[in-house]
């Protein structure tokens, strides 16, 4: 079970509360006419399925209704960051890739964490992977 | 028909759209039914009165129920002007009157939910379409949609811990907050107006389900729902 922080409500919620939406950042061809067959069926249809990071839309559905991005880490399902919509993510895979060469400990896979809750890191740590 | 207007069109009230009383009265020729209707056919819901309970659930039909949306500053000024209450200044705020019978609760960073005395919403959405004028908003009655059930007593809290998944303890829900959650599969709209006493905002598709579910959940406290007069 996810403990999801809303960046709206500003709080923790469970995740019986969200719905996932599919990957985030996904641009809609500002001039739909002009474009292929192909790439329109991309657009609509292709998505990335990478093990690790990954951006994603969630939907507070019972909260506040609003749409917001997660970035979680398929592997582990940690869940590294949340942010609004409009908004950016501040880690990514290449940073994550960083933070792994500097010998940062990040989670590699075989357990689930409960949200990426400071208070939670140490139980996170004592978690046998 | 009533003395009172019970319509407004667009040009009555400064703004864009027409509007509607949904209590014209007993003169007008319509019963209003609450979303509990069914539920007290069914001998669920009684009329309010009787001992005090551990707990009680009572519903208080009829209120007005509007739904505020646009930016903040600008409904904030209005809700101002013609409530006499500002919007609540945080996520997950409820503010209300000196009277405390009317509310303002945040909903999301645009939209915010005014809960009024039955009859009130109908002059209360002509007067803030008035002063909004061209501003970029919309305002809907909500209150045929939904119903408001109030519970208190020494085991009010117990009786939501079986059916929310939110901590309805008092570092979870202090007193001037209110959270959209699940409540048994269903979501409602849980508030906390006083110390004294917790709300549900329900949905009409969902109301006899809800009382369904207090009812056996409150079974060990002798739970009763009852219903006040309009
Ligand atoms: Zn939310």
């Amino acid at each position: 079970m996810f403990h999801i922080f809303c960046p709206y409500c500003q709080e923790y919620r469970e995740e019986e509360e969200f719905h996932p939406s599919g990957q985030a950042h996904i641009e809609r061809p500002a001039e739909p006419a002009s474009v292929s067959d192909e790439a329109w069926g991309d657009y609509l249809f292709l998505r990335d399925n990478p093990r690790g990071i990954h951006h994603e839309m969630w939907v507070h559905r019972l909260g506040c209704r609003k749409f917001f991005n997660i970035t979680r880490d398929t592997a582990s399902y940690e869940i590294l960051e949340t942010y609004r919509m409009g908004e950016q993510p501040s880690i990514t895979a290449a940073s994550a890739e960083v933070r792994r060469e500097q010998g940062v400990q990040t989670a590699d896979g075989g357990w689930q964490t409960v949200g990426a809750r400071p208070e939670n890191s140490r139980l996170n740590e004592e978690t046998p992977s | 028909m009533s003395e009172a207007r019970s319509e407004a069109r667009p040009e009555d009230n400064g703004g864009n759209a027409a509007t509607f009383d949904a209590h014209p009265g007993a003169d007008a020729g319509v019963t209003p039914e609450s979303p509990l209707q069914w539920s007290r056919v069914q001998g669920r819901v009684t009329e309010e009165g009787g001992a005090a309970e551990q707990i009680r659930v009572v519903e208080r039909p009829f209120l007005g129920h509007l739904v505020l949306r646009g930016g903040a500053i600008t409904l904030d000024e209005a809700v101002r002007a013609e409530l006499g209450v500002s919007l609540p200044g945080k996520p997950l705020g409820l503010v209300l009157d000196a009277e405390g019978s009317r509310s303002v609760q945040w909903v999301s960073p645009d939209e915010w939910l005014v809960i009024v005395p039955a009859g009130e919403e109908f002059e209360l959405e002509n007067r803030l379409r008035a002063r909004l004028g061209d501003a970029h908003f919309a305002i809907v009655n909500v209150g045929g949609g939904q119903t408001l059930l109030e519970l208190s007593g020494e085991k009010a809290r117990e009786l939501l811990m079986k059916s929310v998944t939110y901590d309805v303890h008092e570092q979870g829900l202090p007193v001037g907050k209110a959270v959209g959650t699940v409540f048994a599969k269903t979501s409602v709209v849980l508030r906390r107006p006083s110390e004294a006493r917790f709300e549900l905002v329900v949905r009409r598709s969902f109301a006899d389900y809800c009382v369904r579910w207090l009812l056996d959940a409150g079974r060990e406290y002798g739970l009763r729902v009852e219903s006040a007069s309009p």
